[in-house]
């Protein structure tokens, strides 16, 4: 495994309206700083922002962990909360569990994870029902070589 | 546990170079957009001069997250500061809000630290997007 350059991790607070997307924006601001792509910024930002709006749409709280090597991006947020009881459902595009406070800030239209897979070159999602989910991101760097 | 675990197909990944590259025949200033549409300015007053030929509209900002379209602008009539934060995160240059909604002074103080040009029109979604598409602007995504 290449060696870890950056490690950074934040905590996301589930129901802290007001905070959401702080996350996602330091993810973004540190990885510009650091001269990556911007097509890379955007999708790490993406991945972020959706998996730190689910934490606080769905979850206790959760971490967000940014590990960057010469390599890859790694975004890996695991959270304490309720779990996802159908994975394929939850995949799937349009489906939503959201609630009308979560629709007025125009999130819960069942985009989240379809658009951190489809912004990952891979991408792994761990549940268990009653304590937590995990979502792994990464985005490859050699890509855009 | 239920776990979902894959690599995604190689086709989706982004090429380099791809998505700063959607300049269209018929780019306008913000100065422009903001005349045609009879906005006011909330933000950004200092980037009028900023040229955008695509533009993307939705309420929902998964939807607007969902297909890449960096330095775009923003069509909306969701005011929360969210829509200040999904511009960021997508590197989008502008937010026009419709049907005359107005975000907060927390959201356009974020736009301002971020550089984003917010912009008010009491036009509804649909003649917005009507009147930008018949001036050369093209949808996003």
């Amino acid at each position: 495994m290449a060696e870890e350059l950056l490690r950074r991790s934040f905590e996301v607070r589930g129901g802290d309206f007001d905070k959401a997307g702080d996350t996602s924006g330091e993810v973004r601001a540190i990885l510009i700083d650091l001269g990556i792509d911007p097509g890379v910024v955007l999708r790490a930002g993406v991945i972020t922002f959706e998996a730190e709006m689910n934490v606080v749409m769905y979850a206790e709280k959760g971490t967000v962990t940014l590990i960057l090597t010469e390599e890859e991006i790694s975004i890996d947020v695991a959270d304490k909360g309720p779990g996802i009881p159908d994975v394929d459902l939850a995949m799937q595009e349009g489906y939503s569990t959201a609630s009308d406070e979560m629709r007025e800030m125009g999130f819960g239209y069942g985009m989240g994870l379809p658009n951190i897979r489809k912004n990952s070159d891979v991408f792994t999602l761990e549940t268990k029902i009653g304590r937590g989910t995990r979502i792994s991101s990464l985005i490859r760097l050699d890509s855009y070589d | 546990m239920r776990c979902f675990r894959g690599t995604v197909p190689v086709q989706i990944r982004r090429e380099p170079g791809r998505q700063g590259e959607r300049r269209g025949a018929n780019p306008m200033t913000l100065a422009a957009i903001r005349d045609l549409l009879d906005c006011v300015v909330l933000a950004g007053e200092e980037r009028l001069d900023t040229e955008v030929d695509t533009a993307v509209a939705a309420d929902g900002m998964s939807i607007v997250l969902a297909t890449p379209h960096p330095r775009a602008l923003l069509i909306t009539g969701l005011t929360h500061i969210q829509s200040v934060r999904t511009a960021n995160v997508a590197d989008i240059s502008s937010i026009v809000y419709v049907r005359g909604n107005r975000p907060n002074a927390q959201a356009v103080e974020l736009a301002r630290s971020k550089g984003i040009v917010l912009l008010a029109t009491r036009l509804g979604m649909f003649d917005t997007c009507g009147i930008l598409r018949d001036s050369g602007i093209k949808g996003a995504g």
